[in-house]
């Protein structure tokens, strides 16, 4: 088919019954037609790649993509908002009754079965780092400031569409499907927390 | 129009025949530029330089439109966004340099498009309609490479917009207030900025509409060619696809490179240093110049350093500057001699080369200080500029006796023609059929 | 009756561009243009060869990152570099350690995290290059009445941008007798420093580069002399001017050959399809 739409036009040597050693030049040539026309084809497809790979996150945004916190001064029972990928992030120091009341919940019952182990780093339970987008529509659930509503679980809570989540940020009651994520972390020191 | 021994679109797949019927798109795009649309086989490569702008558009809007995504018109940002363009945006230093020699390019394919059509006169009965449209469009590219190099925000930028605003102040009577309605300001700052961004963004849209208008009146009488014999039978004719589409793609082909070179190796070679440094309303650089491509307007524009009896030498300079382009829109009416091509006008062609080489040296001395010798340089140039199109034409094209012309394009090209009775020598074309 | 009128418009621009003519031409030879001190004794910047120069150029590290150690060391007390980030220094070679310690020994604006009032907080990498004035009225005042301006474009931003860093850095040098004789008005005034390279001719800025003992340079770098220093800056300059230059070179040739070669095919193509065609 792209030999005829190349070579359209009456040719004394295609039309019909041109002896064996011609039709050999013909067929040498069309090749030319289509080795142009698939190689600008190519260089077509080639130059797309700059115009799409423009839209994907750029060097600055790339960078701020992990940051480092310092977490020395929030006592147990407080909470801060720290700001990663321009999302917020939770960071909560639990107190042992708060610690106490997430391992009891049998997690069998859970949406989203995960322990309050699975949800922090070990020997570091107190500290619960989860992202403060809720999973539902992406709302920022109430709880880590001081005096705002922490939900029936004593967690956090989503005013858009009312999910509940508990001590461990698990989901317990509302729309959201899954617990408030936990993003990647390490603690590079006792007080100073890498995100991403 | 057509000629009547032009191919017809017989779609053979079941689909295109259904297409065919609900929207002959394919049909329009065959007539236009597929098979179905004959032209002169006698082009050179000079024919080239139309499909070429047409691409040059094309990129100009595509990495346009991308650059917007990254670009942020506000004068407290708009330098720094452009480099984050250049830094962090991933290929963003291709684009923008790919933009930015875009303008440089197209203008250079533009202008030995208009060069071609002026020694080929192209601009003649039946094509007066081209012409005119084709002015249309240089004035809207202007226009929009003017706001496009003001959108970096460096020093010529900002210089650029306050000094070509100021063109307008010249004007009597409504000049200042007409100055301050354009920049929405007393000097370019946010307002201006805006605006040149939006029109920025919108023009190439009305210059591609008006390319649809430029092709639409082409194809009626048919594209001309290097003898300026119109098309009489089709032995004179090649369709369009393969022929062009094949010897434009090696067109393209070969100006690719050359737009490689530039991007890759010489992306600054054509602007100019002080638009690194931020716009700076308390300080003018040095020396301020447009882009290359308006220094032979600039030329003429400063030529006037003396005011002429009543009139100031800056509303001169200005009337004069505009002038310059605007009497292209009088040319087929300035130019009445029969012949078309320069091929054949012995006298035509002395002075179309002169002017070839003044307006080369109107683009070298507007590059310059305006300090003398080039402001003397420029103002002898400048003279031979208006006189010859406004003077010399309507002279010569009645006073020049044309060379033999061929009776046909197949006997231009074969050496003759079967068919044709050869014209006797100096007489007047056939009227375009 | 257009081509009369086009006559009569020709003869009036013709008539007025040579009555503008004859008065430029009468003034020129009256009043002939004096010379001036920066006509005669300006200089065209040195020839200064760089890795990154050419189609070929690419970035030498080493050498950009001993220009960085002079900037930091000696031109960062007046110049900015504000449209460079920490982060940018990986691309020297330096690895995320050294470049989070290079961050940290530069103090950053910041907030107080408990009054709220503005204060300084050792960099990060994803900072930039802190100005070392607040803002322009105090480089004013601290600079004898000349702002220091911002070096992140430097070599971009002047003609032939590397050697005039180069030049200028390594010009200084007392007024030529014959300039005080020929212009005795010229006289490099006090708080200025003559230098040829810079286009008036008398520039605010103290020499920076005094010679070996104003950096140490690590093992196996040459020593730290003016000139060497100045280059060394230089080739630092036309990395933050352009960080992308190795890039752009190395993708360039990849594309060029495809365009050739694609040319070459078309090329044939079109003598292909014209084969049995005479034009």
């Amino acid at each position: 088919m792209a030999q005829e739409a190349i070579i359209e036009t009456p040719n004394p040597e295609t039309g019909g019954g041109a002896p064996d050693g011609a039709d050999d030049g013909v067929r040498r040539r069309d090749f030319i037609n289509i080795a142009a026309v698939s190689f600008a084809g190519i260089g077509g497809v080639a130059a797309l790649y700059p115009l799409i790979s423009q839209m994907a996150p750029s060097a600055d945004v790339l960078a701020e993509s992990s940051v480092e916190i310092d977490i020395a001064s929030i006592q147990p029972g407080q909470s801060i908002k720290a700001v990663f990928r321009k999302q917020p992030v939770f960071i909560r120091n639990l107190t042992p009754p708060e610690m106490a009341e997430a391992r009891k919940v049998s997690v069998d019952s859970l949406r989203d079965p995960e322990t309050l182990g699975q949800r922090t780093k070990p020997g570091k339970e107190n500290w619960l780092i989860t992202m403060g987008v809720c999973t539902h529509l992406g709302c920022v659930p109430l709880g880590a400031a001081a005096g705002e509503v922490k939900g029936e679980f004593g967690g956090y809570f989503c005013p858009c569409h009312g999910s509940h989540y508990d001590t461990a940020a698990r989901i317990r009651k509302g729309p959201a499907p899954t617990n408030l994520e936990v993003p990647e972390y390490v603690f590079n020191s006792d007080t100073v927390v890498k995100i991403g | 129009m057509s000629f009547p021994w032009a191919n017809h679109y017989q779609p053979k797949a079941p689909l295109m025949r259904w297409l065919d019927e609900k929207l002959p798109l394919p049909r329009f795009v065959y007539n236009a530029v597929g098979a179905g649309y004959p032209v002169p086989r006698n082009l050179n490569y000079f024919w080239n330089f139309g499909v070429l702008a047409g691409f040059m558009l094309v990129v100009q809007i595509l990495t346009g439109v991308i650059l917007a995504m990254h670009y942020a018109p506000n004068a407290l940002v708009a330098f720094d966004s452009t480099e984050h363009i250049m830094r962090d945006v991933n290929w963003g230093w291709l684009l923008r340099y790919g933009h930015a020699n875009g303008a440089s390019m197209f203008f250079v394919v533009v202008y030995i498009h208009m060069f071609r059509g002026l020694y080929f006169g192209s601009y003649k009965a039946p094509r007066e309609m081209i012409w005119l449209l084709g002015v249309v469009i240089y004035l809207l590219m202007m226009a929009t490479g003017f706001m496009g190099y003001v959108l970096p925000w460096g020093q010529m930028s900002f210089w650029g917009a306050k000094v070509i605003t100021g063109l307008f102040s010249a004007i009597p009577l409504i000049g200042t207030p007409l100055q301050e309605w354009l920049l929405g300001g007393f000097a370019p700052d946010n307002a201006a900025l805006n605006r040149f961004f939006s029109l920025h963004f919108l023009l190439p849209f009305v210059i591609a509409a008006v390319i649809i208008l430029h092709i639409w009146a082409l194809h009626i009488p048919g594209s001309s060619n290097p003898t300026g014999v119109e098309v009489k039978s089709e032995s004179d004719t090649v369709p369009f696809h393969p022929y062009y589409t094949a010897k434009d793609g090696f067109g393209l082909g070969v100006f690719l490179i050359l737009f490689a070179f530039m991007v890759f190796f010489a992306p600054n070679w054509l602007g100019h240093p002080d638009n690194y440094i931020p716009a700076n309303p308390l300080s003018t650089p040095a020396h301020i110049v447009p882009e290359w491509y308006y220094w032979p307007f600039y030329a003429i524009l400063r030529a006037f350093t003396a005011d002429f009896f009543f009139i100031p030498a800056k509303l001169m300079g200005v009337m004069a500057m505009f002038g310059a382009i605007l009497l292209l829109f009088f040319l087929p009416w300035l130019d009445t001699s029969p012949v078309r091509s320069g091929k054949y006008r012995p006298l035509f062609r002395k002075f179309f080369y002169l002017l070839l080489v003044d307006v080369f040296i109107l683009g070298w001395m507007g590059g310059l200080p305006a300090e003398e010798p080039y402001v003397m340089i420029s103002q002898i140039a400048s003279i031979y500029y208006f006189a010859h199109f406004l003077i010399i034409l309507p002279i010569v094209s009645s006073i020049e006796r044309p060379e033999p012309m061929p009776f046909s394009i197949t006997e231009a090209v074969l050496g003759k023609d079967d068919k044709a009775v050869l014209a006797p020598p100096g007489s007047a074309p056939a009227p375009a059929a | 009756m257009v081509r009369i009128f086009g006559i009569l418009a020709g003869l009036f621009f013709v008539a007025a561009l040579s009555w503008s003519l004859a008065t430029g031409a009468y003034t020129a030879i009256t009043e002939p243009a004096s010379p001036t001190a920066e006509h005669e004794f300006y200089k065209h910047p040195k020839h200064l060869a760089l890795a990154s120069d050419g189609v070929f150029g690419k970035f030498d590290n080493q050498q950009i990152q001993r220009g960085f150690q002079v900037y930091k060391e000696v031109c960062a007390a007046c110049h900015s570099l504000r449209l460079v980030a920490f982060r940018d220094l990986t691309q020297l070679g330096y690895n995320e350690a050294e470049v989070k310690a290079i961050a940290a020994s530069f103090q950053v604006p910041g907030v107080d995290p408990n009054t709220g009032e503005a204060n300084t907080r050792p960099g990060l990498a994803i900072d930039y290059f802190p100005k070392p004035y607040p803002n322009d009225i105090a480089a004013r005042a601290a600079n004898n009445n000349a702002i220091p301006p911002d070096l992140s474009l430097m070599a971009k931003a002047r003609h032939d941008g590397a050697a005039y860093v180069y030049s200028l850095l390594t010009g200084y040098q007392a007024q030529p007798a014959k300039l005080l004789k020929e212009f005795p008005d010229s006289k490099t005034g006090p708080g200025l420093h003559y230098n040829p390279y810079f286009p008036n001719l008398n520039l605010a800025m103290a020499p920076p580069l005094s010679g070996p003992g104003q950096v140490t340079y690590g093992e196996g770098n040459p020593q730290p002399t003016v000139d060497q220093m100045a280059k060394d800056v230089s080739a630092f300059l036309v990395w933050t001017a352009e960080p992308k230059l190795a890039k752009r070179h190395q993708t360039g040739w990849p594309v060029l050959l495809f365009l050739i070669v694609l040319t070459g095919l078309a090329y044939l193509a079109y003598q292909n399809v014209w084969r049995d065609k005479k034009h």
